[in-house]
């Protein structure tokens, strides 16, 4: 069993009716190793998630979580791992102790490990003062907080978070990154799913990029940037039509969601000479700019260089 | 302090040793002979059918548990609920009583007729909740952390069939209070009124694992409630809990007749005021078992299927 990967993932394919969720995913997750899937709404990430969580049976291919099947062999796949859903899957009307407690009891705990252990968790997710109050009353950063606990009563052998700080305040977001660090620290291998390049960046060994049910990119968060180039130059125009103008003067320059939007991946070491090179061109090509500006690479320009399209948004995935 | 481990016991943690997948038992009772190996605690471990069994059981009372505590802290659902069989055992006697009576053999008074048919109409009624209670967990993620658990699979049907099965029971007993005070009596003793109860609560068991069948089958908590409503009035309605079927047209009383609510509400009715006996609690008994055989396996399935 050690030398079966946490994950192996052949050739994985899911339908919803017409929809192809997943159209052939190959991935792997060595043993200890932390991987993020990073990928806009609709992209399948919950999809693989749930099929590797026994929650879906692919249509399809074969996944295996240390060797075992995750649809033959569900019972003991379900024995090793931890499952932390984007929506936060607590019960509203038990409390917090209580929501542990009864978790701790279906991993077949005893009664009074449940009990002991829903204490230490709250306890550590500084849930302690609110643990005896309904969880329809938390926030949603302390919701998420005990969602995660409730997947940690017993140590699992691989954790799945979905998409664990999606709507967060930035507070609550790096008290999940907090927890999650340490988790890995304590050798936890994970499995993460993200649309914030960001979070699988300051999370994962190994980034796979997922985008319409499949995996299109593999590589650490500095790899990946650097397909996109080191930095970006980031243009907002004034005019709507002055996008193919800007287009044709700058070189590299490519078009994003948004007219009156460019962007110009520029290498590191050079970017504050390339910006003033490109705003001199804008300059003695007349164009009027509103705003103009170094960045980093984000989820959507590793997008833009990956698919040479811009990510689907929010509305469209739905 | 760390998340799998407590401070008092660091100094004997490895963390490159995973205690909880190297040994099974429970940790409850930690061997003295080797240093207390801080860590998350590990499950209880039972091979076999006997062990199939017992957790299936164990998980189901957790999850029973968990629903009885629903109903405590929804106390306008527990009142109103509540409330209403009281109001029908009122309502009803008191509306119908003057009409259905005339219907009923000298010396039985509709209050003792209606009331053993209003324990199968209240039983009836709340396998509806069942369902809905049940389509509401699927709708929400709660049921998808349970299925993604070491859990029985069968747990989650089975520990919601076992909460409604207590609060049909309690519901039951105040139902009972209510029509004494009425002036209803059980009149064949108390083996046989506590047969009644037992009948009711078989009858209501299978009927708490028929409609969430259709809940499976047909996702959504409104759904739920509209397909159980449209189904239970007439099934309650052409039977004999409110008036003998006799009084039915023909058609009717055809279908009635052969419902298996009217065998229990005549099983339950004999039992409580007397009557025939033995016929409808056999074929009550027959209809349940026969039933439950086939839908709890079918809904188990399904739940395992589900996505």
């Amino acid at each position: 069993m050690s030398h079966d990967p946490a994950v192996r993932v052949r050739g994985v394919r899911k339908r919803f009716g017409t929809t192809d969720a997943l159209t052939g995913v190959d991935l792997e997750v060595a043993e200890g190793e932390v991987v993020g899937l990073l990928g806009p709404n609709g992209a399948g990430k919950t999809t693989l998630v749930r099929v590797l969580a026994t929650l879906l049976p692919p249509d399809e291919g074969q996944a295996t979580i240390f060797g075992r099947d995750v649809v033959r062999d569900a019972p003991e796949v379900r024995r090793l791992i931890g499952l932390t859903g984007q929506y936060a899957a607590v019960d509203e009307l038990l409390t917090g102790r209580e929501n542990l407690k009864m978790f701790g009891e279906l991993f077949h705990l005893t009664g009074r490990d449940a009990r002991r252990r829903a204490g230490e968790l709250l306890e550590r997710f500084d849930l302690a003062d609110a643990g005896d109050r309904p969880a329809r009353t938390y926030s949603g950063g302390m919701r998420r907080r005990l969602d995660l606990a409730s997947s940690l009563l017993v140590r699992p052998r691989l954790l799945f978070l979905d998409e664990p700080t999606t709507g967060l305040d930035p507070r609550s977001r790096n008290a999940i990154w907090e927890v999650t660090r340490e988790l890995v620290a304590e050798g936890t291998p994970l499995l993460l799913t993200t649309q914030y390049l960001e979070e699988a960046d300051q999370l994962a060994d190994r980034i796979a990029v997922i985008d319409h049910g499949d995996i299109i990119a593999e590589g650490t968060g500095d790899e990946l940037k650097d397909r996109v180039g080191g930095q970006v130059v980031d243009i907002l125009l004034a005019e709507d039509g002055d996008g193919d103008r800007a287009q044709a003067a700058i070189p590299g320059a490519e078009r994003t969601g948004d007219p009156r939007r460019i962007r110009v991946p520029v290498p590191a070491e050079d970017a504050l000479a390339e910006l003033s090179r490109i705003a001199a061109t804008l300059q003695a090509s007349g164009l009027y700019v509103r705003d103009i500006g170094l960045r980093r690479p984000t989820l959507d320009d590793v997008f833009l260089e990956l698919t040479q399209q811009a990510p689907p948004t929010a509305q469209e995935a739905a | 302090m760390s998340i799998f481990t407590d401070t008092a016991t660091d100094a004997v943690t490895d963390p490159a040793v995973d205690t909880a997948a190297a040994s099974g038992g429970s940790s409850g009772d930690h061997d003295p002979r080797t240093p207390r190996r801080a860590d998350a605690p590990t499950p209880v471990v039972r091979d076999g059918h006997l062990g199939v069994l017992y957790f299936a059981a164990r998980d189901s009372w957790t999850v029973t548990k968990r629903n009885l505590r629903h109903y405590l802290r929804q106390p306008r659902l527990l009142v109103f609920s509540t409330i209403q069989p009281v109001m029908f055992v009122v309502l009803f006697s008191a509306v119908f009583g003057g009409i259905a009576g005339q219907a009923l053999p000298e010396g039985t008074s509709y209050l003792a007729f209606l009331l053993p048919g209003l324990f199968i109409h209240s039983a009836a009624f709340r396998s509806v909740q069942t369902a809905v209670g049940l389509a509401e967990d699927l709708e929400r993620g709660v049921v998808d952390r349970f299925r993604s658990l070491p859990m029985s699979r069968s747990a989650v049907l089975a520990g919601r069939t076992f909460a409604d099965l207590v609060r049909s029971l309690s519901v039951l007993v105040l139902m009972v209070v209510v029509g004494y005070a009425l002036g209803f009596r059980f009149t064949e003793g108390p083996w046989s009124a506590l047969g009644a109860v037992a009948i009711v609560g078989l009858f209501g068991y299978l009927m708490s694992w028929l409609f969430p069948y259709l809940a499976l089958l047909v996702p959504g908590a409104e759904a739920a409630q509209t397909a159980g409503f449209v189904l239970i009035f007439p099934l309650v309605f052409a039977s004999s809990v409110f008036v003998p079927p006799e009084t039915m047209p023909d058609w009717m009383a055809t279908f009635a007749t052969m419902s298996p609510l009217t065998h229990a509400a005549d099983a339950a009715r004999a039992l409580s005021i007397g009557g025939e006996v033995a016929g409808p609690v056999l074929r009550t008994l027959a209809w349940s078992f026969g039933l439950l055989a086939v839908v709890i396996p079918l809904s188990v399935r399904r739940y395992r299927r589900m996505t």
